[in-house]
């Protein structure tokens, strides 16, 4: 590989000025966010900085209630990948390591389920929302609609389909004699499921897991459609507003923005071997 | 909920030692259950006959995700389906519309054909173009050069963005009066309005979404260069193939199951793009995609339910086609293993 010294080299410069492209858009974002917008108005947002802050950033985050967005990321992120995790596993354990009847049919329906686009499905289901009563402490709007708890239905119902195809796929690689051997120890569905499968199951759940939170922290569309009140707003979809409330300030949508992204590229970093795994498992398992 | 959440990653360290335990009892440590059962259990191994306990587990914890599936995905689609041969407006009585909304779809809703065209154009931009850049990268950064992980790190880094985010930045970059690439090309007196152009706004959009989508099919393709038999090369290349004839005689066509699912999240991303263009400008001007058409007569101020609906099916028409055959695919390959 890699046979003359030359092409090594030129591989080397390709790949650079390739990655140094794909960083320069984040590092603008950033670059911008840290200068006053007179000064980019005035000079361009590649002049040199004459005054470097975090004013943008602490702007962002007292006068437009970051903090807030946040929390209701969080409120829809963590318990949507914990129930599509759980449900999943469940039913890929059923796919997988026991004889059900219509397995094929299962895995069909989920995961052609995952695929649909998000559109095809909205207004049947803004329809519905607006038709399921919830109780005021479950929920103020008095109706499903308008709450998280549509966009967590939604996030799980939506992305189970695709946990389903990769856990399904880890689970049918796991050795069977493991099962097998409890089968005759006399240890019903749950405990196959929960103390024998499970636990096998970890790196798959750890890589799935952190792959399903970017992405449910990361949606933009179901918050938009299924909550009106500005204030129950996931992260991503407030920064919309953000730009709707200062929108000639690109340098404070610009430091919004970094704060959004922060989480998912610290995920991404810290978690990095995880998040390709999770990544590939439903792409090259076999 | 939060309880579940608490089960769910408890088990990792209460359930391995669960599984030691299973094992262990399975070699005939015996467990506490009675040993004539147990041996009745193993008579049966074939049937897998279940217990009144198994069936209310299955029962429930089948039940629960396949009745979220069918409310949350299934239910609505066909929904949908019958919704778009109505007239609605969400409020008043639905009416019985028949074709009309395709009708006019075809014929009388001017954004129609662009968008259609505007979905084929970036499922073409992304295919033809990232896509292959992808591979491209993919294979330089798996001959195992210096730094590798840096680049790959790098060249993955915008596919944890929000697709919003992505809008936001390219924003920045292509803007006319202050934008970076306006400032790099030094045109002051005559800048380029590379956002708010419609000739020129949707190709620095599909620059923008490529930016994500070239990281995310390089990951798939290094994943799936690393599975590549090594052997299978060293015989080509004994055989006196060059490096070129290698990969796309030898590698590419094992490639073949990462290729289909490069291709259908390809497919995928091309019919749902949504949020970056509705993040720079609501789709509008220039950025006009069938998810936009769909969003804006449902959502929007129109509230044109029947309308929405019929391109929502044209939407889901043109995506279960890609999606049955990348199934039949995947289910093939099932088989053969």
């Amino acid at each position: 590989m890699g046979r003359s010294r030359a092409g090594r080299y030129g591989v080397h410069v390709f790949l650079t000025a390739v990655s140094l492209g794909f960083l320069a858009p984040l590092l603008l974002a950033v670059y911008a966010s840290l200068r006053p917008y007179e000064e980019t108005a005035a000079h361009g947002y590649l002049s040199l900085p004459r005054h470097l802050s975090f004013d943008y950033y602490r702007q962002a985050f007292t006068e437009s209630g970051m903090g807030r967005y946040f929390v209701n990321s969080l409120l829809i992120a963590v318990p949507g990948v914990l129930l599509a995790l759980f449900f999943a596993s469940f039913v890929a354990f059923a796919i997988a390591r026991l004889r059900v009847r219509g397995q094929l049919a299962l895995l069909v329906l989920f995961t052609a389920g995952n695929l649909l686009p998000q559109q095809v499905i909205i207004t049947p289901l803004y329809v519905l929302f607006n038709r399921i009563p919830l109780p005021y402490w479950m929920s103020d709007s008095m109706t499903m609609y308008d709450s998280l708890w549509a966009v967590i239905a939604v996030q799980t119902g939506f992305q189970l389909g695709f946990c389903v195809f990769v856990l399904s796929g880890f689970m049918r690689t796991l050795p069977q004699e493991i099962l097998e051997a409890a089968v005759v120890d006399g240890a019903g569905v749950w405990t196959r499921y929960w103390r024998i499968t499970l636990p096998l199951c970890r790196p798959a759940l750890a890589a799935l897991g952190t792959l399903e939170f970017t992405w449910m922290y990361n949606d933009f569309l179901w918050a938009l459609v299924f909550i009106s009140n500005g204030e129950k707003l996931p992260i991503t979809s407030a920064l919309n507003n953000l730009r709707g409330q200062f929108f000639t300030d690109y340098n404070l949508l610009a430091a919004g923005s970094v704060l959004v992204a922060l989480p998912t590229i610290l995920v991404f970093l810290l978690l990095q071997r995880h998040f390709i795994a999770g990544l590939t498992l439903g792409a090259s398992k076999g | 909920m939060a309880t579940t959440g608490g089960k769910v990653r408890g088990t990792g360290e209460s359930g391995r030692t669960g599984a030691a335990r299973g094992t262990g009892a399975a070699r005939g440590t015996g467990r506490s259950r009675g040993p004539g059962k147990s041996r009745g259990r193993a008579r049966r191994r074939g049937t897998r006959r279940y217990t009144r306990r198994d069936l209310a587990v299955l029962g429930v914890l089948l039940g629960i995700p396949l009745l979220l599936d069918l409310v949350i995905i299934w239910g609505p689609t066909l929904a949908s389906v019958g919704l778009s041969f109505t007239r609605w407006d969400g409020i008043t009585d639905i009416q019985w519309a028949g074709t009309d909304n395709y009708r006019a779809l075809f014929t009388d809703y001017p954004p129609f054909w662009p968008a259609v065209r505007h979905n084929l154009l970036w499922l073409a931009f992304l295919g033809l173009i990232a896509t292959p850049f992808g591979l491209l990268l993919a294979v330089l950064v798996d001959r195992g050069v210096r730094f590798s992980r840096f680049y790959q790190s790098t060249l993955y880094m915008p596919v944890v963005l929000s697709l919003a985010i992505v809008g936001f930045i390219a924003q920045l970059v292509f803007s006319r009066d202050q934008g970076a690439l306006n400032t790099a090309l030094g045109n002051p007196d005559d800048p380029v309005d590379w956002l708010g152009d419609p000739s020129l706004n949707l190709w620095m959009i599909l620059l923008a979404a490529g930016w994500r989508h070239v990281g995310y099919v390089m990951i798939i393709y290094l994943a799936g260069l690393k599975s590549v038999d090594p052997e299978l090369k060293e015989a080509a290349a004994l055989d006196g193939a060059g490096e070129r004839q290698i990969f796309f005689r030898v590698v590419f066509p094992a490639l073949r199951p990462v290729n289909v699912v490069v291709g259908v999240i390809t497919v995928i991303e091309g019919l749902r793009a949504f949020d970056i263009v509705y993040a720079v400008n609501k789709g509008r001007n220039g950025l006009e995609l069938l998810s936009v058409l769909v969003t804006d007569n449902i959502v929007g101020e129109a509230s044109r339910i029947g309308f929405g609906s019929a391109i929502a099916t044209v939407l889901l028409v043109v995506s279960l086609g890609f999606i049955v055959t990348y199934l039949v695919q995947e289910l093939r390959g099932e088989r053969n293993r």
